[in-house]
């Protein structure tokens, strides 16, 4: 029994926030369809009270001492702003369809 | 015999009897690249001037007395999802293509301390997602012992680089086989050592559970010595073990007597290329003759690795890429609203391979389909890991063959992602566990590429793996270190 994934694209494609052109959109639901067929041959397995592993190797809390120290100065950490206004990162409006004009780079 | 000929180790102890400078050793790269580097596109990022910086205070440092590390002076070329400092790192993606890193990786760091000069940034797979270095948003590199076919990837530019003479070494990353895969198809040793051995700080995350940076190298001996510099606890990565790491260049002399060694069905199997076979059957062989104990053992998840791979590693790059949304760093293709801009950015700024693996992330961990798919897997996951540990009950060391087949050809495996994903069969399982594994050469195919054995030891044990693969290069038929490379309009270089 195959997955068809045609149905699946637009919904996870909104969750990734991926914008996908047509073709490519056509082009991946065959593709991923595939993919997860073979993937799901994980559920012939009975994994029944298996506990699931994260990570292999035993994580302890890793913590330091609470002091100050240096970071990285404000110019270092903006350096690869594609958007910079000031000492901050610039995006378009998030509570409206529409930007404010005029602020400045 | 040109300096760009020789082996790591052997530039070490030229560079200690002072008998060259280490300006004089990048110099002899540089020339190679600039001869070698237009028909192969082993770079991304090339760093001529930095290097020679780098090896004249290497040089002036060994003429004021001072105690070095034996690679001091030595090159090495360092795969493009590494941070480098001031330098651009791109991942291979349009996402990062003018992404300055502002700090160093912590393996950087250590070259740098260890007086390494840096030949440049190696070309990948785009975000190390792919197993031909075909997926990087610039070039594919090519296969130096045959130029119409591919590397091996992720860390195809790293492999070509050391393969031809462009450097002596080079830094990769292995995510489910990223090292050991183009080590194979290019003729080279490449280890992934033990998950947390190595610093992640600075590796720019694909699946942090599985990532490990890692040597290609010509030898055993040249990927120990770069062990010696990259291994150890380091307090900027959560994820790194506490031990010191061993002296992992000592006792290369030893033997394999009474060593016990498992050959893992599956990956010595019929289905497989049959010169991969028989090459891997003679370095068993070779063993069995010098002492070693040889049984067969069976790893029957092996097929299911690969599944519950392929649902791991996407879940973990699906959160780990939701940085690249256009506001603190990279590619930005605008919009009116913040949800517009996050979408065209990602969705125009990565490419085909790196987004398919982003849907089927966000598919397995979504609603509904979280316990089936994610959780199941790594359910499986941690029944991979009891096969191993009850395997290593009984063995010292695991072996087979690191691929089914040697190198394909450019565009072959491009329009169908699951063959592609295949070609890493052999390369899953023991990336899933956390092991330390190794690619070592062990022969050439008629058509003269290169055949590839891998090694597998329990955690901890990546010294061990490198003296068998020094022992192996000691008493096998000598294999040519480095291809002819035949150029397309005739002649060789």
């Amino acid at each position: 029994m195959s997955v068809d994934f045609s149905k699946e694209v637009d919904y996870v494609a909104a969750l990734a926030r991926l914008t996908l052109e047509p073709e490519e959109k056509k082009r991946m639901a065959g593709q991923l369809s595939d993919i997860l067929d073979t993937a799901r041959r994980i559920r012939e397995l009975d994994t029944e009270g298996v506990e699931p592993t994260s990570h292999v190797i035993n994580l302890q809390p890793v913590l330091r001492d609470d002091e100050t120290r240096p970071s990285l100065t404000l110019n270092r950490v903006l350096q690869n702003a594609p958007r910079r206004q000031r000492d901050f990162f610039r995006v378009p409006s998030i509570t409206a369809n529409r930007q404010p004009e005029g602020a400045g780079e | 015999m040109k300096l760009y000929e020789q082996t790591a180790a052997q530039l070490s102890r030229l560079l200690q009897k002072k008998e060259v400078s280490s300006v004089e050793v990048v110099q002899s790269f540089l020339d190679r690249i600039e001869m070698v580097e237009p028909y192969v596109k082993s770079f991304i990022t090339h760093t001529p001037a930095m290097a020679l910086d780098m090896a004249s205070s290497a040089d002036s440092r060994r003429l004021n007395g001072e105690e070095m590390n034996p690679l001091a002076g030595v090159p090495i070329a360092v795969k493009d999802n590494i941070s480098t400092a001031g330098l651009r790192t791109t991942c291979a993606s349009r996402v990062l293509e003018n992404y300055i890193p502002p700090y160093d990786a912590t393996v950087i760091r250590a070259l740098r301390e260890a007086g390494m000069p840096l030949l440049g940034k190696t070309n990948m797979d785009e975000f190390a997602m792919g197993s031909s270095t075909e997926n990087s948003a610039f070039y594919p590199t090519r296969n130096p012992w045959d130029l119409g076919r591919v590397p091996g990837g992720s860390s195809g530019g790293s492999a070509v680089a050391v393969s031809t003479g462009m450097a002596p070494l080079a830094l990769g990353s292995d995510t489910g086989g990223s090292i050991r895969q183009p080590a194979a198809l290019c003729g080279l040793t490449g280890l992934r050592p033990t998950y947390g051995r190595v610093s992640r700080y600075g590796l720019i995350a694909f699946a942090s559970s599985l990532d490990q940076i890692g040597p290609l190298a010509l030898t055993a001996e040249d990927s120990a010595l770069l062990m010696n510099v990259i291994a150890g606890h380091d307090p900027l990565d959560s994820t790194s073990l506490p031990e010191a790491g061993p002296d992992y260049a000592s006792g290369f002399d030893g033997n394999v007597k009474r060593l016990r060694i498992g050959v893992i069905r599956e990956n010595v199997s019929d289905h497989f290329d049959p010169e991969v076979t028989s090459a891997v059957l003679k370095a068993i062989a070779l063993l069995k003759e010098h002492g070693a104990i040889i049984d067969e053992v069976s790893l029957p998840l092996t097929d299911y690795g690969l599944s519950a791979y392929y649902l791991i590693a996407p879940s973990e790059a699906s959160s780990n890429l939701g940085r690249y949304d256009g506001v603190r760093y990279g590619f930005n293709a605008g919009g009116d609203n913040i949800e517009e801009m996050f979408s065209r950015t990602r969705g125009r700024g990565f490419g085909p391979e790196v987004k398919r693996r982003i849907m089927i992330g966000t598919y397995a961990l979504s609603a509904g389909y979280y316990d089936a798919y994610y959780l199941q897997a790594m359910k499986v996951r941690t029944l991979i890991r009891r096969d191993y540990e009850s395997a290593f009950r009984r063995f010292d060391i695991l072996i087979g063959a690191t691929t089914p087949a040697p190198a394909f050809k450019i565009g072959e495996k491009t329009s169908e992602p699951l063959q592609m994903y295949l070609s890493d069969i052999c390369n899953i399982t023991d990336s899933l566990a956390g092991l330390p594994s190794l690619s070592v050469p062990c022969g050439i195919n008629t058509d003269g590429l290169p055949l590839g054995m891998q090694l597998t030891a329990s955690p901890l044990n990546d010294s061990l793996l490198l003296k068998v693969a020094g022992f192996l290069e000691q008493k096998r038929d000598p294999l040519p270190l480095r291809p002819v490379v035949k150029l397309p309009e005739g002649g060789v270089i």
